[in-house]
């Protein structure tokens, strides 16, 4: 059987176009390398084989009857937060085991009225709450480059789906930064595009106004490729705004001469890992070779991301997670012996320790008497965070950061510190809390062969300048990256 | 001692929209349980809500027509609690910034007009239903219907302005009232479309600062809120003259038993966690969409009642009766457009034709008595062809037949004998045969006068004209 395990969603496409492939022959060997390969790496929760394959008969009956499209045939993962009708989503909580949704997420109708073949769904952090796809209900995922190491996370199956060559593309959700860390942490591109751009309606919520779906890919090309399946204004998302999208594959071959790159001054700190600071330093000089302008800038209240973030973020999953009480869907205990005591028993029972602990403290956030002091402060905060991204893009299209503080950290390492845990997300949590976009490309490894990403920002809807940005970087990196892949 | 009073009204009026608030689903009353419902009502994950715009259309209106100021921007929030008939885990509702502030209501109570305020108005979802399995033969469990969850709902918060049960009787009609004029709501209290609740206090009369307040709870009905408010205060004046102190708790009217009772105090110990619903944006009201909505106000029963008063030269108090109920006032115009006399019409209206309903059970709009009958009656009673006596017959063989004032008065023949003749020689039969009478009308028992009519009366069936039977009586008896 054909190895399909490097190739894109781009070189995909042409082979489905001009007859080299059919969707099924790419679909059966992606399905054989999953079996073969995954029980290693465990980025699959589920994978839908029938699903999968009769899908692939409907894209290459699509494309024998002249159909194209950038999407039509090619495998994709789905992080198992995102709905898809009559199909188990667990959000790898053992609260929503066996839980199957009445209805498809709009992206999922997107991508499948683009044709795209979904394989099935991945391994998360629960709830979408952490950076290593540690606090799964159902095991850890490992990461492809090193098998000892996590994936990052929460999106780390998507990642790790990606990185091990199953698919050339998959979807997660980044809420503090999980889709861009696990990608730093995988080796390859993702995106958290403007909150807005892509619908969210059937994306089980962790924090809403913090939650964005995006793509992981192994090019900034079929980021661009899937941003425009998913992307646009959707009615049933009141938070997705109604403005055309772009054809972002003309933003891939733009010229990024005169283009004013930032560093923010608060991101090179002490306590870095100094091998990361070396290739975002690199990926700097390297733009700056090609007439991008670099610039120092600053980000004042950078420092407070996290504390704001663990504040809000919390408060709001704590109200979205009430509705897995037991009553109508999903886990019920059967310890309980009135309603009250059912539904400590359920939540008790059915949801895992991280999920618990971000609850209470939210829960406290919007406690009366607490609620001024927390939740309030921290949203006047965020505004200024928000504030600090305006004034910086003034002066700068792109922000240029570390994506993560490390490269991916051991299983186990951090699983018992929460703390050092959230500082994963240190680079990528501001972002969240400003809704402007960030995308993480590859840039480099550790001495220890670890990938090591680079991330980029761009102001409100500006994905334009950032896929031309990161296009350009992909461009002028040292070309050994995108010849490496993980031994497995 | 002697102590006021002090009755603030909580109202929540379902809104008579087609569709809920935050999803496509019916709102039909009375479907089968769960029926009515879809992924986002079920609040199942992942789903988001998308307003109803027409929900915002009928809380303006409802605003402009209650003198509120509509606010331009006004934001959601969650009100969050565990209760199995609220699928999410919150309400969806307004706190901080509702869609209006500061309005009023008129109200007359004994023939004096006063002010109440209202505070605030806000939009919410409803709560589904749970049905104890007691009423299935099933007392293990129970069962929830969410058909009613994202119903949309506005509560309308009075100021505490109400100083006895009366006004707050009165202030809910005139809301009610109001609410059925702009047909935003079919406010029916039993059905649960209109329900209110009560803050009750009360203070030695001439202090200014408030007692504290009991909340009172589950009223379905406007006699139900006025025995609640009563009980309330005596039950808070007897605890006062004790020198007890009151405490303030939510209690629940009973209606078997015609008191309140605290709720379990588990039941009201909620932290609700309020904070602003981050999965909708804050709603925008333009000027232009306030205005509009003002030019399409329908006259309100305020405007109608003194225009009723003024028009018609009717009493204010039959005016007040009349435009309590729109399609009320708007039958009392058709029989008064049909030539009748305003005051006549009014007359016959709040005492026949209400009592019709009242005995059916029904609305103006399904009235036996249609205004072209009545008015037709009227105009027969006017014109001699019938006797205002005879005419209370032909409006019982109209209700019960449904035959038009014409019809009934030819079949049963009571076209009025107005035959001075006819009249005369019925008049000399009775003399005859009641001599003893006549001798002592004739001897200044004038009283007996009464008795000579009603005999005329009885034989002719109450057809004569009574003002010719007075009038030839006299004459003969001189």
């Amino acid at each position: 059987m054909t190895d399909y395990s490097k190739e894109t969603v781009a070189s995909l496409a042409r082979k489905l176009a001009n007859g080299e492939a059919s969707s099924v022959e790419i679909v059966k060997s992606s399905i054989e390398r999953i079996k073969k390969v995954d029980p290693q790496v465990r980025a699959f929760l589920r994978v839908e084989e029938n699903d999968a394959l009769e899908s692939a008969v409907m894209a290459d009956k699509r494309l024998a009857s002249g159909e194209r499209g950038p999407l039509l045939g090619v495998p994709l993962a789905i992080k198992d937060n995102i709905v898809v009708e009559n199909r188990i989503t667990t959000c790898a909580s053992r609260i929503l085991e066996n839980f199957k949704a009445p209805y498809s997420a709009t992206v999922i109708k997107k991508l499948r009225a683009a044709g795209a073949v979904i394989l099935g769904k991945t391994n998360m952090d629960e709830f979408a709450m952490g950076s290593s796809t540690e606090n799964s209900a159902y095991g850890p995922t490992r990461n492809p480059w090193d098998t000892k190491a996590v994936p990052g996370g929460s999106s780390g199956g998507s990642a790790a789906a990606v990185a091990a060559g199953y698919c050339p593309a998959s979807l997660g959700s980044d809420t503090g930064g999980s889709i861009r860390q696990p990608a730093s942490l995988c080796g390859v591109v993702g995106l958290k595009p403007t909150y807005g751009r892509v619908s969210r309606f059937g994306l089980v919520a962790f924090a809403s106004s913090l939650d964005q779906i995006g793509p992981f890919g192994r090019t900034v090309e079929d980021a661009a490729l899937l941003m425009n399946a998913i992307g646009g204004y959707d009615p049933m998302d009141s938070t997705s705004v109604n403005m055309p999208l772009p054809d972002f594959s003309d933003s891939l071959k733009k010229d990024i001469k005169g283009l004013v790159v930032g560093l923010p001054k608060e991101y090179f700190i002490e306590g870095i890992d100094p091998e990361v600071q070396k290739v975002v330093r690199d990926a700097a000089d390297r733009l700056a070779k090609e007439g991008a302008r670099i610039e120092e800038i600053s980000l004042p209240h950078t420092e407070y991301a996290i504390s704001v973030y663990y504040v809000l973020a919390t408060a709001e999953a704590s109200s979205n997670l009430e509705r897995y009480d037991g009553v109508r869907y999903g886990y019920r205990s059967k310890n309980g012996a009135d309603l009250s005591s059912m539904y400590t028993h359920t939540r008790t029972e059915g949801f895992g320790a991280e999920v618990k602990r971000r609850i209470m403290l939210g829960t406290y956030a919007l406690s009366s008497g607490y609620y001024d002091a927390y939740y309030l402060k921290a949203q006047k905060v965020r505004t200024l965070i928000v504030n600090d991204f305006k004034d910086a893009f003034k002066k700068c299209r792109i922000i240029l950061t570390p994506t993560a503080p490390t490269p991916a950290f051991d299983i186990g390492e951090k699983a018992n510190n929460p703390l050092q845990m959230y500082l994963s997300d240190i680079f990528t949590i501001s972002t969240n809390l400003a809704g402007v976009p960030g995308i993480s490309i590859p840039g480099g490894f550790s001495s220890g062969g670890r990938p090591i990403g680079v991330q980029m920002m761009a102001g409100h809807f500006d994905e334009d300048s950032l896929f031309a940005a990161a296009a350009a970087y992909e461009r002028l990196r040292d070309t050994s990256i995108a010849h490496r892949s993980p031994n497995l | 001692m002697k102590y006021e009073p002090v009755i603030g009204l909580e109202v929540h009026v379902q809104l008579n929209t087609n569709t809920k608030i935050f999803c496509g689903c019916s709102t039909q009353f009375g479907s089968e349980p769960n029926a009515q419902t879809c992924p986002i009502c079920l609040g199942m994950p992942g789903v988001l809500p998308a307003l109803n715009r027409e929900v915002v259309a009928k809380a303006i209106r409802t605003a402009l027509a209650t003198q509120c100021e509509v606010a331009n921007v006004s934001r959601w929030a969650r009100k969050n609690y565990f209760y199995p008939d609220l699928p999410k885990g919150y309400q969806i509702s307004q706190f901080e910034l509702p869609i209006a502030v500061n309005g009023k209501i008129e109200i007359i109570v004994d023939g004096r007009p006063k002010t109440i305020r209202i505070h605030r108005i806000h939009m919410e979802e409803d709560a589904g239903k749970l049905i104890h399995g007691e009423n299935l033969g099933d007392p293990a469990h129970s069962y929830v219907d969410l058909n009613r969850t994202g119903v949309p709902l506005i509560e309308i918060v009075s100021e505490a302005d109400m100083r006895s049960s009366e006004e707050a009787k009165a202030y809910l009609e005139k809301l009610k009232s109001i609410l059925q004029y702009l047909g935003v709501s079919d406010c029916n209290m039993e059905e649960g479309s209109m329900r209110a609740d009560a803050n009750v206090s009360i203070r030695p009369v001439g202090q200014e600062k408030f007692g504290t307040r009991s909340e009172v709870k589950n009223m379905n009905s406007f006699r139900y809120l006025q025995k609640a408010v009563d009980y309330e205060i005596a039950r808070q004046t007897e605890i006062l003259d004790d020198g007890g102190r009151v405490v303030q708790e939510t209690r629940l009217w009973d209606s078997t038993r015609n008191i309140t009772l605290p709720m379990r105090s588990k039941e009201e110990a909620h932290d609700y966690r309020y904070f602003p619903e981050p999965d909708l944006p804050p709603l925008h009201v333009s000027n232009e969409w306030v205005e509009e909505t003002a030019k399409s106000l329908p006259e309100l029963p305020d405007a109608k009642r003194e225009r009723f008063a003024a028009d018609y030269g009717i009493p204010e108090y039959d005016a007040e009766v009349l435009t309590t109920d729109q399609k009320l006032a708007a039958y009392f115009e058709e029989v008064v457009k049909s030539g009748s006399d305003p005051k006549t019409a009014s007359n016959w209206i709040m005492t026949e034709i209400m009592r019709v309903l009242k005995d059916r059970g029904v609305g103006i709009e399904q009235s036996p008595v249609t205004p072209k009958m009545l008015s037709d009656m009227l105009n027969m009673i006017k014109d001699g062809t019938i006797s205002g006596k005879i005419a209370k017959d032909v409006f019982v063989e109209m209700e019960t037949t449904g035959k038009g004032p014409q019809e009934v008065v030819r079949e049963k023949g009571l076209v009025q004998i107005t035959d001075e003749v006819a009249i005369g020689k019925q008049i000399e039969e009775i003399f005859a045969a009641n001599p003893e009478q006549v001798a002592g009308y004739k001897a200044g028992k004038t009283k007996l006068i009464g008795f000579f009519v009603g005999e005329v009366m009885k034989a002719t069936k109450g057809k004569a004209n009574p003002a010719l039977v007075n009038k030839i009586l006299k004459e003969k008896l001189g």
